[in-house]
């Protein structure tokens, strides 16, 4: 008698699925923008995708790898947002060899801050404090922007100065889309070697048994500030790409808003498989975009996603991609091969 | 044989129960200590007070000469000492390779980390320290799905995987059969060249063929030390056991 499970859980156990899903993704990311090259608006949409897909990757490392809620991550987004558009705005310079570091520089910079308070205690601390610590500090620097005239106070920064290579300016279109992808996909390949390498071992470890590693005499509150401080820069490399995309940056780009919407990426591609974060983008953003003109949908959306995050956290907390890859080959194997 | 271990005075006060009072200890090097004593006579708590899992009231922990009272379990166990918990801890969704890599892996730099330069290098020993437990067929499963006996031993192999000065454990053979009793007391005997041991444990027979020296606690004092032999005929430790097991 035919015994579909069984072939199919034999199948699960001997194939691993990601590898698989990832090459599908890259390759619809390759061909999507010569597909959609007569449609600009699906280019400019597919190019946020990409943009956003770093935010949620930095929210992935800190939650799905580490083991910190962090509702901070628009923070370091939009603060280097407003950091381009500042130098742009008020020294003219606006080159990408300049301009990328520097923002990668000030999200890294500034998630080692909060580290430094939330994190590197004598003590770890709870996903509480920090979950709360974050939200704070993106509730308070969205106020601040809000009110302070120097940067656009409630209406942002707007006619952000284009991105320059030399002398080509980067604008909305194939090219942008290129670079942004170049990007992820250099992003995305950096973490993947962190979180499979003997680092990403301890962070699996300490994901599941902190106490347990600090008897073996790893400081693993080191090891949370070092990730939380990459997935700044990850983070603040997103905010500068969106601001100079856009042209645009205001105070909803740094807020609880767009750091929830981090978290509802992560959480309903599937956290802690960096891929998952990057379908969430997909599904979420491309839903929201073909809504848009629905005007009988359009303003139920919030709720609808909102239902989503709780249903997600509820009844599929490995997300969407939780259906298909198991959670040995979601968190992985880091010595020997079966 | 030196004092690897001294503890004088120990107090660990939870509200108002004293759950240590003035506890005194010496730990010689190469040597296993037992620590037995009926059920909340402060074992237990005793042990995790050396590992720095909580911080004493009051009172030192000196180790190899130096005053660790106050130090964290990062610290002490960068010194030297090992822990094996009580209730098994170890990372189920990781394999028990992996497990006893972590432990391995530990001294290790982050950057070493990072760039995962000992992997492959620690292979061997992390295999030999599987196979001294017998967990080398079992390499590449899940730890979550070892027996219980068998986590118990995982246990034990990382925490021996730290190669410590000093081994912790607090009832390595909870919930073994006989059979693995006796398994567990073959594997042990051996480490006594490679570091000491202070063992807390309920059965009496396996502390017994064990240790060298016994301490007896009894609500949260020590009642005796000696060897085996002076604590078998001590008439403190048949009372304890007599009147409160």
């Amino acid at each position: 008698m035919f015994k579909p499970s069984g072939s199919f859980s034999l199948w699960r156990k001997s194939r691993p699925i990601l590898p698989i899903i990832e090459i599908t993704v890259l390759v619809f990311s390759l061909v999507a923008p010569w597909a959609l090259s007569s449609t600009p608006e699906l280019i400019t949409l597919g190019t946020n995708v990409l943009i956003l897909s770093l935010l949620a990757i930095s929210f992935d490392l800190c939650w799905g790898y580490s083991g910190i809620m962090s509702f901070g991550q628009a923070l370091f987004f939009g603060v280097a947002g407003y950091v381009v558009a500042l130098i742009g705005r008020d020294l003219g310079f606006s080159y990408g060899w300049g301009a990328l570091p520097l923002a990668m520089a000030v999200g890294g910079l500034l998630a080692f801050m909060f580290a430094a308070f939330l994190l590197l205690g004598r003590r770890a601390p709870t996903v509480i404090f920090v979950s709360l610590g974050t939200l704070t500090g993106a509730y308070a620097a969205e106020r601040l922007v809000s009110g302070w005239q120097y940067v656009g106070a409630g209406n942002g920064m707007s006619s952000v100065k284009l991105l320059q290579f030399g002398d080509i300016e980067m604008v909305e279109g194939i090219g942008f889309y290129n670079l942004a992808l170049l990007l992820l996909l250099a992003a995305y390949i950096l973490s993947r070697l962190i979180v499979r390498s003997q680092f990403g071992l301890v962070l699996a470890g300490m994901r599941q048994n902190e106490e347990r590693l600090a008897f073996f005499g790893y400081r693993i509150q080191v090891f949370k500030a070092l990730i939380f401080s990459f997935a700044g820069m990850l983070s603040g490399l997103a905010g500068a790409l969106f601001a100079f995309h856009q042209g645009f940056i205001g105070p909803g780009n740094m807020g609880p808003g767009l750091s929830t919407t981090a978290v509802l990426y992560a959480l309903f591609g599937g956290s802690g498989t960096l891929i998952g974060p990057v379908i969430g983008v997909f599904l979420i953003e491309t839903i929201s975009y073909f809504l848009a003109d629905q005007d009988a949908i359009k303003q139920y959306w919030p709720v609808i996603l909102g239902s989503l995050l709780l249903g997600v956290v509820a009844f599929r907390p490995t997300g969407i991609l939780g259906l298909v890859v198991t959670a040995r080959e979601r968190i992985g194997s880091f010595g020997r091969r079966q | 044989m030196s004092d690897m271990l001294v503890v004088s005075q120990l107090t660990k006060r939870y509200g108002t129960l004293q759950a240590l009072d003035g506890v005194d200890l010496v730990v010689k090097q190469n040597s296993f200590h037992g620590l037995i004593g009926p059920n909340g006579s402060g074992k237990s708590t005793f042990l995790k007070a050396i590992a720095g899992a909580h911080f004493p009231t009051s009172g030192t922990i000196r180790f190899n000469d130096t005053d660790i009272t106050d130090a964290s379990p990062y610290e002490r166990a960068r010194m030297g000492l090992s822990l094996k918990f009580q209730i098994t801890a170890v990372l189920n969704e990781l394999s028990v390779f992996d497990n006893v890599l972590l432990a391995v892996q530990a001294p290790n730099s982050l950057w070493s980390l990072l760039l995962s330069k000992t992997r492959s290098r620690f292979k061997d020993q992390v295999m030999h320290s599987l196979e001294r437990f017998q967990l080398a067929e079992r390499a590449d499963e899940l730890a979550g799905v070892l027996s219980h006996g068998e986590q118990q031993w995982l246990e034990i192999a990382m925490a021996l995987a730290l190669r410590p000065k000093l081994l912790l454990l607090d009832e390595p053979t909870a919930g073994m059969s006989p059979e693995e009793r006796r398994i567990t007391g073959d594997l042990l005997r051996p480490i006594k060249r490679e570091c000491s041991i202070l063992i807390v444990e309920h059965d009496l027979d396996f502390i017994r063929e064990i240790s060298d020296e016994i301490t007896l606690l009894d609500q949260g004092k020590v009642l005796d030390t000696g060897t085996v032999e002076e604590i078998q005929r001590s008439s403190k430790a048949q009372q304890a056991y007599t009147t409160r097991v």
